[in-house]
């Protein structure tokens, strides 16, 4: 390690935040990787905002199980605002786009991603499509829920159906280029001695998702593209009235769309990897196991998609062979959890605020993995189909998974990121929060929709107020949880104490760049001579604030 | 061996690596257009699958002719790009300009001829979504309708690529022009004869799924 790391000189070269230009005008021109992160940082918080505000409409209407707050069509238009808005515009770039764009090239030891200028229209082609899409949807709304199932989309729902589809179109393309842009970053860019062995496993978890955004976003395209021309100028392809089949639409869509749920959770597997080694003071357990579980989740990820369709009319062996494929997703998820907790075994663990994230992760990810298995058994499928057991299931893997890391993440990298601490006290009190606010959310609706309750109704029988209650004052707590770390981490931004360029006495290249990193990220291309890692070497780490 | 080196971009250690950079971008995108078409591929299959009899009757109204010549056509412009990629890299920039010029005119000859075939079809009130009645005598008029829907929808992505190929390459041949580089205009040709190879065996697979199916 390089003294080059002490607080002292981190003000030797200009940061890439203090660098001029830094006008407005700069900032939205730059192809600088890092302040394209800040610009995926701001908007995907703004549509975490709005898809959050749809969602604590959808809790207020369901404390009582009458509609008395929206109407039956407000109630449709407001889950789809929600779903569209959280799976396309937050959830899928919300880990690679943001802390991926700022730290692939950095732990690689490159000066930026291969192609600077396409990560940049990358975020124009996200911000126009995402605002176009959310302008439609506030305008005139979208009942069809986020997954446009035709026939209701193509010849039935009212409202902006095209202009919805249309944006999220536009939006995939953004995703295709950060996944191009990510690809042959790792293939052709990682500094000498960096071995495809010695990457960190959050440049794998990217790398593996970069895969699924490039091989699935185009299907999607695809069959957006169809649903939109048919609803438009009658060019049927799914119609049923000339032969077509609705299934058939199922099918295209899934085949992104399951892909997609790997393309929300592979990034925090990583982010998580990296918290839990750093704050156990020990080598991963089984480092090339991991990275393989990485790629194994994506490739048979493209093989499960039919078990969303148990019910809809797919054969029964299609689905006891979709129901199987599905289980063997479970192997290499339980291989990570296995090794996370083989790697805190022994370990000095610290209970900082970034490692009660990645912990709040590893708990809320098993239990949303194995209610999956629940769902991937055909019999029991048919049962909870459609209910809030489903509801409850993909929230603890999107929301109690995917967020958690990403919030894990930023707190991680936030002194790389701004060259400031924040405070710790508060980062704890925001994870324990968000983690028992998660709970007690979304807990309640596995028994409900065990019970029977159905998903995407907005009125429902008296028996089931008091887990709609339940759940409805969890959310509560889940937003004030989630303006923590707003208020924390935006405070520490222009007040923090400097950081120093390595305040965890982490491993990985990133941390031997200053924070926050000159525009070029290191003064000359570092060479990596050890394994990733390797914290048996390091200096111990007592927990204390560097001075 | 300084215009290589003033080609490094910033971001790169060196040439090999840059090109490499590009290369392996380039194909990358190309497998994303092959999971596009792929969507629509999978939708001809399950369609063929349930209407095998349709299908035959309904390709034997295309014209098998002008298929054919297009055909032809398409592959010959993969020819001239393959040379025009020859030829700048060896050094020869004027005959790549020449044949660069040679492969657009025959897109162009491509998509004129397409769209004589469309026209054709319209006054055969073949396109369901545009003609008032679509004309179908041979009954199950329906799946008819579903073989042209996806005829017009797989020929016009098609076509659309290959107009963007067309753009693609004019603007390459104006910025090509300036004789002071070579490296630059190697990696544009090389690039873009990649894409233009594309989009002709996307026809390689259209042309027998449509017109060969009678």
């Amino acid at each position: 390690m390089s003294n080059a790391t002490s607080a002292g000189d981190y003000r030797a070269t200009k940061s890439y935040l203090h660098h001029e230009p830094h006008s407005i005008r700069a900032w939205l021109l730059t192809t600088d990787h890092k302040r394209i992160a800040w610009l995926f940082i701001a908007s995907i918080t703004f549509f975490f905002v709005i898809g959050g505000l749809a969602a604590t409409l959808i809790r207020l209407e369901l404390i009582t199980p009458v509609g008395d707050l929206l109407t039956a069509e407000g109630y449709n238009r407001t889950f789809s605002l929600h779903g569209i808005v959280m799976v396309w515009f937050f959830l899928v770039p919300a880990i690679p786009a943001t802390l991926g764009n700022f730290l692939l090239p950095i732990m690689i030891g490159a000066r930026d991603l291969a192609f600077p200028r396409l990560n940049l229209l990358s975020w124009y082609v996200y911000i126009l499509g995402a605002l176009f899409t959310v302008f439609a949807v506030v305008a005139g709304g979208v009942d069809t829920g986020w997954t446009f199932y035709t026939p209701l989309s193509s010849m039935f729902a009212n409202g902006n159906v095209v202009a919805a589809i249309i944006g999220v179109f536009v939006v995939g393309f953004s995703s295709i280029l950060t996944g191009i842009n990510f690809i042959a970053t790792v293939h052709t860019m990682r500094a000498p001695g960096l071995t495809w062995f010695r990457l960190p496993l959050f440049v794998w978890a990217i790398y593996a998702t970069a895969l699924i955004m490039v091989l699935a976003t185009p299907v999607l395209a695809i069959t957006l593209l169809m649903v939109a021309l048919e609803r438009l100028f009658q060019i049927g392809i799914f119609n049923p009235a000339l032969g077509g089949d609705p299934l058939l639409f199922q099918h295209l869509f899934w085949f992104y769309s399951h892909p997609a749920v790997y393309i929300m959770i592979l990034p925090g597997m990583g982010v998580v990897s990296e918290i839990i080694t750093c704050f156990a003071r020990k080598r991963i357990f089984g480092y090339r196991f991991m990275a393989y579980s990485l790629l194994a989740i994506a490739f048979i990820g493209f093989l499960v998609w039919g078990h969303h369709m148990f019910v809809s009319g797919q054969t029964t062996y299609a689905s006891l062979a979709f129901g199987l494929l599905s289980f063997l997703v479970a192997i290499p998820s339980a291989v990570k959890v296995f090794n996370w907790t083989a790697t805190l075994y022994k370990g000095r663990i610290h209970f900082d605020g970034a490692m009660l994230y990645a912990l709040g992760f590893v708990a809320l990810f098993t239990i949303g993995g194995l209610t999956g298995l629940f769902l991937a058994s055909v019999a029991l499928d048919v049962q909870v189909h459609d209910t809030y057991f489903v509801v409850a299931h993909f929230h603890y893997i999107m929301v109690g998974g995917m967020v958690m890391a990403y919030l894990g993440g930023l707190h991680f990298w936030w002194p790389k990121i701004s060259g400031r601490l924040f405070s710790e006290f508060w980062a704890k009190v925001s994870a324990i929060t968000i983690f028992v606010g998660f709970n007690l959310t979304f807990f309640p609706q596995f028994i409900m929709g065990y019970l029977g309750m159905p998903r995407r109704y907005h009125t429902y029988t008296p028996e089931f107020t008091s887990y709609h209650v339940i759940s409805s004052l969890g959310a509560l707590l889940l937003a004030a949880g989630y303006l923590l770390p707003l208020l924390n981490l935006g405070w520490s931004m222009f007040w923090g104490k400097r950081s120093g360029s390595n305040p965890w006495h982490a491993t990985g290249l990133e941390w031997q760049a200053h924070s926050p990193p000159p525009p070029l990220n290191f003064e000359s291309v570092p060479e990596v001579t050890e394994p990733p890692y390797n914290y048996d070497a390091r200096d111990p780490f007592d927990g204390s604030r560097p001075q | 061996m300084k215009e290589a080196q003033n080609a490094v971009r910033m971001q790169f250690e060196a040439l090999d690596q840059q090109k490499q950079a590009d290369t392996l971008g380039m194909w990358i995108f190309l497998a994303t257009e092959v999971l596009f078409f792929g969507g629509m591929f999978m939708a001809y299959a399950a369609y063929r699958w349930f209407n095998p009899d349709v299908f035959v009757l309904a390709s034997k109204e295309l014209n098998l002719l002008a298929g054919s010549i297009n055909t032809a056509v398409l592959l010959s412009s993969s020819l001239t790009m393959a040379l025009a990629d020859h030829f700048i890299h060896a050094g020869n920039k004027t005959n790549a300009q020449r044949l660069l010029t040679l492969t657009i005119s025959l897109g162009l000859v491509f998509l004129l001829i397409k769209g004589y075939e469309y026209h054709e079809e319209y006054s055969h009130g073949l396109i369901p979504f545009i003609n008032d009645q679509f004309q179908w005598e041979h009954g199950q008029a329906d799946r008819a309708e579903l073989f042209f829907n996806l005829y017009f929808l797989m020929t016009g992505m098609h076509a659309l690529h290959l107009f963007l190929g067309c753009c693609l390459l004019t603007v390459m041949l104006f910025i090509n022009r300036g004789r002071r580089t070579l490296f630059r205009p190697q990696m544009r040709i090389k690039l873009s004869a990649l894409y233009w190879h594309f989009v002709d065996v996307v026809w390689v697979f259209l042309f027998p799924l449509f017109y060969l199916a009678r």
